[in-house]
């Protein structure tokens, strides 16, 4: 065992990395629910969890454990290999297209090995990573099949043809992109993203100068909604008409899996947009001496949390919120104080804007769950192929004929 | 960046049918449904304007696209044959569709993109170009096949014609893979000259000749035919007699002439395949009483003759295929038509026992029934007689003197079932009453134009048989 | 044994037996994930010879688009598990020995001329030279596959349009 991991420190460095990234991601996922409940709470005037923990921080614990020792139940007549198959299938696959998606520009020394933030770097990252998911309809249709159940059935049914309609114009819609990187690396398309129109706007491909990815993107974003069965595409559940769609079958853990592969959709779809059309981990100001001070932009947020924390701590109502917020609060200021440090305050720059503008896609996913009303079928099935289809085809002719010209 | 115009005019018929292909379906929803043989007319108009384009590129011979494709006699010839069997298909089509209440564009159209693409394999030079040209006119044919959506024959014929042809289609391109994996190069061309495994070749080209021998529906691959023949609208079954077959043809020659490998280990597959399907095509057909299936039995076993021809293995024998294939076309166009129009509606007199009195209820129907018949059998001063000549000629030329006689044992054999067909029209009493339909004038000229050119071609077969022997030569 | 021989191993395997449980198995959706696996399996292979492209294409177009159409179908016809007939029993009998002997001879042949194959192309194709084949020496056959495409659905449109 020594012998392999002396001989391939390339395969240690990547495990330990998958590792701690794994254990990030499961955490924001859990709390990805909790903020999802929180911001559709205040949306629809209500409070949102609050019972367990301060401000309900404690909730995804709390559903962790309760979908740990529910009874899990199989049905009769189902296709018991086909039924476990799917849950873990739909997880481990959104999981693994995160293993593509790179963070940061920065790198740092493991064991003697200088890595990158991101575990895979493949020069067909973007073609990988829409294989990755291109197979994610399988959990839905599977799990839909084998539940031997009239209503999964027909949830899975309707997943299939949705999910292979809408991957048509998600592929579709990053052609442009392509087109303006010449690459499918997904670092390599950050980098051509690079500079400024005039002095400020950012050269994301959002504002690219041929020709404006805005076609693209706005088919991108809708496509990746209805890929990820989020409202207002989620036919394959769709509780009014089909009970809960391909899951309603499962119970405890495994119906945790597919809660959890949809959450980890959720986090890819948003690190693709903002790789794909926002310059990733590019900082959206110019680097002039007047916006110097913006290095420190993620420490004062940092520090304004924690002063918020601090003060609401002081105020809440329960004992353990009294203790857990301040704390919480300090450890915040800690971390600001942390990363105003020279070395780091480089380093995290990178992961910071892009973690931001994750974290604006995925509010912007909780606010359209929370406004917009559900597609009926035909009319889901109609946007696909007579709109998004069409219109991301407009799209590459329209980009490469940019190309073209410009180039003249 | 963009093509040399030289090779657009040496592409010219396929873009020309494609682009009429195009307009017809987009026309389609325009045409007001009284009108619908304006449909018709402009799919007409692209048949005959792939000829006039074919006429065009044959001032253009060379190859185009990197080698992908070429122009030259050999291609040409086909190209005219493909063309014209589209022109009379779809004159002879419009008022069997009406009739049966099936007159849509979508079907001229997928007759042009099939005819496109037979001149895409009679022109292809590269194994993945054929591919391609190969599935376009297949796919096609299938579609067509199911045409008669609510006839459950037609949706059998198009289902196993649709399974099986798609087994054919994967024989055809496993070989290709396996003659790539073998010289690493798609080019015929640059086969022979490839420093590669020559057993796999072999086999490559071994799949890649079953897949084409179910296209010509030879023995052992023949079995689909009846069935795809019978429950296929009749005007597609014209179609697929004639034209996807002389296609299929012309690929397996341009392979063949073109890569030496091929020609050595073949020959004895092609004599066996060859004797094969024609004693599994007339001795099926003396049993058949139905007019649709003894006619596909019978075009089994012309895929026969024609492949002795092909045995013979040298220029006289592939002028021969070609000289054969065009007259062939002739009378099978000129046949299945006749048999179109008597089927009546809903394709209901197809026994052939139906066509007793025929020949004094509608002596112009059966005399052109009648002629078509002789030529299939290969009477005198018809196409048939000399196109069986000139085969006996080339097998005769290559020494393959137990296939000729294999050939005339055959001739005689058919003898019974083409005159027991003429016998019943003009011998037997009719013993239903069967309303006699004035012959449309569309079918009428398609008659007319195979009747004459099957006669022209018994009497004075020298201008084609002189332009068949000049394409025969293949540069290599 | 180095890295890559016990991946080509372990996807070997793979591909192989997905292939067999494909024909073992008497479910039509077993049989279906079986052949995905097969995919997947020959997209791992794809990888080790250093074809990126074509091993996420593979896994695109067979296993997230085909393959998907394949599951579509079945589930929608809803079919059951496979009868075993006769004509199936003989095939086992019949099909079974000659599909072996199919394969030895196949091995056999191309076994005999191993050494002599023809260099396809020297190590990995990046991307960008399947791009340039593609787009000019393949241009017409590219272009063509438009026109097949095209008579597809039309087929489909001729197949299932409501009648008028």
């Amino acid at each position: 065992m020594s012998n392999l991991v002396a001989q391939h420190p390339v395969l240690v460095v990547a495990v330990i990395k998958i590792a701690v990234l794994m254990f990030l991601l499961l955490t924001a996922l859990a709390y990805l629910t909790w903020f999802e409940r929180k911001v559709v709470a205040h949306i629809q005037s209500r409070w949102g969890p609050y019972r367990a923990g301060p401000h309900g921080l404690l909730q995804p614990l709390a559903d962790g454990l309760k979908f740990l020792f529910k009874e899990d139940v199989t049905p009769s007549g189902a296709d018991r290999f086909v039924y476990y198959l799917a849950p873990f299938l739909t997880l481990s696959l959104s999981l693994t297209a995160i293993a593509l998606i790179p963070f940061g520009p920065g790198e740092f020394k493991l064991f003697g090995q200088r890595t990158s933030l991101g575990i895979a770097n493949l020069n067909i990252g973007l073609l990988f990573l829409f294989a990755i998911t291109s197979l994610g309809v399988y959990g839905v249709a599977l799990a839909g099949w084998s539940s031997n159940s009239k209503y999964p059935l027909l949830g899975g049914l309707r997943s299939s043809a949705q999910m292979v309609s809408y991957e048509l114009a998600l592929t579709m819609s990053v052609v442009g992109v392509l087109l303006l990187a010449g690459s499918f690396n997904l670092r390599e398309i950050i980098a051509a993203q690079q500079g400024f129109l005039w002095g400020w706007l950012p050269r994301w491909n959002i504002f690219a100068s041929p020709m404006p990815q805005v076609i693209g993107f706005s088919c991108f974003f809708t496509a990746a909604i209805a890929e990820t069965n989020r409202l207002p595409f989620d036919l394959p559940e769709a509780e009014g008409e089909l009970v809960a769609g391909f899951h309603t079958e499962y119970a405890s853990f495994k119906f945790a899996m597919f809660f959890m592969g949809e959450y980890a959709s959720m986090i890819t779809v948003s690190c693709l947009a903002t790789i794909l059309f926002f310059g990733g981990w590019l900082s959206p100001f110019p680097q002039i001496g007047a916006l110097a001070w913006m290095r420190y932009l993620p420490t004062a947020l940092l520090a304004a949390g924690s002063a918020w924390l601090v003060w609401d701590g002081i105020r809440y109502e329960t004992l353990l919120g009294k203790i857990v917020l301040p704390v919480l609060g300090v450890v915040l200021a800690g971390l600001a104080v942390l990363i105003a440090l020279p070395g780091a305050n480089d380093f995290i720059q990178g992961p910071f804007w892009f973690l931001a503008k994750v974290f604006i896609f995925l509010f912007i996913y909780v606010w359209v769950r929370g406004t917009l009303p559900r597609f009926r079928y035909d009319q889901l099935m109609a946007v696909g192929w007579k709109l998004l289809l069409p219109a991301s085809l407009a799209n590459i002719v329209l980009t490469s004929f940019a190309i073209v010209v410009g180039k003249r | 960046m963009f093509a040399p115009i030289e090779d657009l005019y040496r592409l010219a018929p396929e873009l020309v049918l494609c682009t009429f292909g195009i307009l017809v379906m987009l026309a389609e929803p325009f045409v007001p449904r009284k009108r619908s043989g304006l449909v018709a007319f402009l799919a007409l108009l692209g048949a005959g304007a792939a000829l006039a384009a074919t006429r065009l590129s044959w001032a253009h011979p060379g190859t185009a696209f990197y080698g992908l494709v070429r122009v030259d006699d050999f291609s040409i010839f086909l190209h005219f044959v493909v063309g014209a069997v589209a022109v009379l298909v779809i004159l002879g089509s419009r008022d069997y569709l009406e009739r049966e209440g099936l007159h849509r564009g979508e079907f001229y159209a997928l007759v042009l993109f099939a005819t496109a693409g037979m001149g895409v394999m009679v022109s292809a030079q590269e194994l993945v170009t054929a591919f391609i040209g190969l599935e376009i006119s297949s796919i096609s044919s299938y579609i067509l096949a199911s045409f008669r959506r609510n006839v459950p024959k037609s949706n059998e014929s198009a289902m196993k014609y649709f399974l099986l042809g798609s087994f054919a289609t994967s024989f055809f391109l496993y070989g290709v893979a396996l003659v790539y994996g073998a010289t690493g190069t798609t080019l015929l061309s640059r086969m022979d000259s490839a420093s590669g495994n020559p057993t796999l070749l072999r086999l490559g080209l071994g799949m890649i000749f079953i897949g084409l021998a179910f296209k010509v529906a030879s023995a052992p691959f023949q079995l689909w035919t009846p069935d795809v023949y019978e429950g296929a609208p009749t005007p597609v079954t014209a179609l697929l007699s004639s034209g996807p077959k002389a296609a299929a043809f012309a690929l397996l020659l341009r392979i063949f002439d073109t890569v030496f490998a091929a020609s050595q280990l073949w020959v004895w597959a092609i004599w066996v395949s060859a004797a094969l399907t024609m004693f599994a095509g007339n001795l099926a057909a003396l049993v058949q009483s139905n007019v649709k299936r003894m006619l596909a039995y019978s075009s089994i076993a012309h895929a026969g003759y024609i492949l002795v021809a092909f045995a013979a293995r040298n220029e006289i024998g592939t002028a021969a295929v070609l000289f054969y294939l065009v007259a062939y076309a002739l009378m099978k166009l000129g046949a299945f038509t006749m048999v179109t129009h008597l089927g009546g509606e809903g394709e209901r007199r197809l026994e052939i026992n139906d066509y007793a009195g025929l020949g004094s209820q509608q002596p112009a129907a059966a005399a052109f029934l009648t002629l078509y018949l002789f030529s299939l059998l290969g009477l005198p001063v018809t196409a048939g007689f000399l196109g069986k000549f000139y085969i006996f000629n080339a097998a005769l030329k290559s020494h393959l003197v137990w296939l000729a006689v294999l050939l005339a044992i055959n001739t005689v054999i058919s003898a019974y079932y083409y005159l027991r067909v003429i016998v019943v029209m003009y011998m037997r009493e009719p013993q239903k009453e069967w309303a006699a339909t004035p012959i449309p004038r569309a079918v009428g000229l398609v008659l007319v134009l195979t009747a004459a050119g099957t006669l022209y071609l018994g009497l004075f077969p020298n201008y084609l048989m002189e332009f068949a022997t000049q394409s025969a030569v293949l540069p290599r | 044994m180095s890295l890559e021989l016990v991946l080509f191993f372990v996807l070997a395997a793979m591909a192989i037996g997905g292939a067999v449980s494909l024909i073992l198995q008497r479910h039509p959706i077993h049989s279906a994930l079986s052949l995905i696996v097969v995919m997947v399996a020959l997209a791992g292979l794809y990888l080790l010879l250093g074809a990126e492209f074509i091993a996420a294409v593979q896994i695109i177009v067979y296993a997230g688009a085909i393959m998907v159409l394949f599951v579509f179908v079945i589930m929608l016809l809803n079919a059951g598990v496979e009868a075993r007939t006769n004509v199936s029993r003989m095939a086992r009998y019949v099909g079974l020995p000659l599909g072996f002997f199919l394969t030895v001879e196949l091995a056999y042949w191309i076994a005999g001329g191993a050494g002599r194959q023809a260099p396809v192309s020297a190590g990995p194709t990046p991307t960008r030279e399947l791009a340039r084949m593609l787009f000019r020496e393949f241009v017409f056959p590219f272009e063509l596959t438009s026109i097949l495409i095209l008579i597809a659905i039309l087929g489909a449109v001729v197949l299932a349009k409501k009648e008028t």
